[in-house]
């Protein structure tokens, strides 16, 4: 599969053309991209450029969906990709009123899967016994991907997993999202904090429902010749317009 | 256990988890109808006819409005947390989400009504000719009911405040029209006639039945068959509402 920060032949994720209408707002205005498989792909734009619904068209729980969404093979929201693709929401999707322990047990009785060390690897499992309320914001962010890790999925879209984290557990989960990479899995990761763009093997910029560019951090660098990632981004979009 | 079998019961044991956590809400579902029926027996105190009359019908009634709130504000919850987003990309399908809510809330309904009925057919003297195990088996068809129509007013509030609003106003015109003030059959043909729609009136009918006839008729088996009905109805309307894609 992907060699470390290298291209790789196969593709887990294909959009052409793809375009989203929420209400009078043109979500998505024509997004074509590729995710190669056992890659880290980043999604950046700031806030309302179309990352969620990206990512909710992949998850196939978008309504209004036009144009061409292939993940794994088949079309997004097909019934059987339910196995095969963890989605975690941009809002802790996990039960409030339950244990961190309760709710991973349940995603995973739904899964026919085990936990494992899942808690482990997102470093909750001293908080395993708690009441999800109880917990700060950035833990419940972590329930809510320890959630969506359950059962293996082949591919992983993770809407904003590292938002308001402090900077050290943001480290660890961007290495943990390398393991994840290394055991085969794909990872689409939206963020728009740019300075992560720098653990991902493609960047996928987007800026008000269209696609700026796809390119690895590296082209990024090259073409713009700065290694501050807002700068980067700032001057690919004056170099379009 | 596997397959979807073991995601309803995973669903069901999710819900009732839930539960356990707020036991607050356990102790007020289970203590309010004891102690209504309580309140009714002493309103009655020199009325005991008036007390079978009233105290019976309203042993179906609770379970109906008690069912109602707590799917209508679970499912509101599930739907603006994320959770269904969530669940909907899993292998649960909607059928089994629906089923595991219905066995969490038919089992707390029935451990309701039993202690209700308990309280009510003992120590308060309710008078029912029927059989006891009915009156719970009216009830768990009547939460089923009160469980399809939580589930579809989850789909049409946006708020807390709004679904609680519903109960209201679907559940009060029910209880004026459902036989407990005045019998259907005295009250004016056009009322009486909307009062047949309704599905209270099937479930008030039924209590009406098991407190006057000793055996099982053809008429309380048709009551229970038509509460259960609305409830099918109410539930396919409600996981039409369950949307996989939405904006």
């Amino acid at each position: 599969m992907a060699g470390e920060h290298g291209r790789v032949d196969t593709t887990a994720v294909s959009a052409e053309q793809v375009e989203v209408r929420r209400g009078h707002v043109q979500a998505l205005a024509g997004v074509s991209l590729a995710v190669p498989a056992g890659s880290v792909t980043g999604l950046f734009g700031p806030s309302g450029s179309g990352k969620s619904t990206l990512m909710r068209s992949l998850a196939g729980v978008q309504a209004g969906v036009k144009g061409r969404l292939t993940v794994l093979g088949r079309p997004a929201g097909d019934g059987t990709l339910r196995r095969e693709v963890g989605y975690m929401t941009q809002a802790p999707s996990v039960y409030e009123d339950l244990t961190v322990a309760e709710n991973m047990r349940y995603f995973a009785r739904l899964h026919d899967a085990q936990e494992g060390d899942l808690l482990q690897r997102v470093d909750l499992a001293g908080q395993a016994h708690q009441l999800v309320r109880d917990l700060s914001g950035g833990q419940r962010a972590r329930v809510s991907l320890a959630a969506a890790l359950i059962g293996r999925p082949r591919l992983l879209l993770l809407d904003e997993p590292t938002v308001g984290l402090d900077p050290l557990l943001r480290r660890d989960l961007w290495l943990l999202f390398r393991e994840l990479a290394g055991e085969g899995a794909t990872l689409v990761v939206s963020s728009h904090v740019l300075d992560e763009a720098r653990h991902c093997d493609e960047l996928v910029l987007l800026r008000e429902g269209r696609l700026v560019a796809q390119l690895t951090p590296a082209e990024l660098v090259s073409r713009t010749g700065t290694e501050d990632m807002d700068e980067a981004f700032v001057r690919l979009i004056e170099e379009r317009s | 256990m596997r397959g979807s079998a073991a995601r309803t019961v995973a669903t069901a044991g999710r819900v009732l988890g839930q539960l356990r956590h707020d036991p607050r809400t356990i102790a007020l579902m289970m203590a309010v109808p004891c102690v209504l029926e309580t309140l009714l027996r002493l309103v009655y105190s020199h009325h005991l006819i008036a007390f079978d009359h009233a105290g019976a019908p309203l042993l179906a009634i609770f379970p109906l409005t008690a069912v109602f709130l707590v799917t209508s504000i679970a499912l509101l919850r599930e739907r603006t947390s994320g959770t269904l987003e969530r669940l909907l990309t899993t292998p649960l399908g909607r059928l089994e989400l629906l089923l595991g809510y219905a066995l969490a809330f038919g089992a707390l309904a029935a451990v309701q009504a039993l202690l209700a009925s308990a309280l009510t057919l003992g120590p308060l003297g309710l008078d029912v000719a029927g059989s006891d195990v009915l009156v719970i088996v009216l009830a768990v068809s009547v939460a089923l009911l009160g469980m399809g129509m939580g589930l579809l007013a989850s789909a049409f509030a946006r708020s807390e405040f709004q679904v609680v609003q519903f109960l209201p106003a679907t559940i009060l015109p029910q209880l004026l029209l459902c036989g407990l003030l005045l019998e259907r059959s005295q009250m004016p043909s056009a009322l009486h006639f909307v009062s047949d729609l309704l599905p209270m009136s099937y479930a008030v009918d039924g209590m009406h039945h098991l407190t006057r006839e000793a055996s099982a008729t053809g008429a309380l088996w048709g009551d229970i068959a038509i509460v259960l009905a609305f409830a099918a109805a109410a539930l396919l309307a409600g996981a039409a509402t369950l949307r996989r894609r939405t904006a």
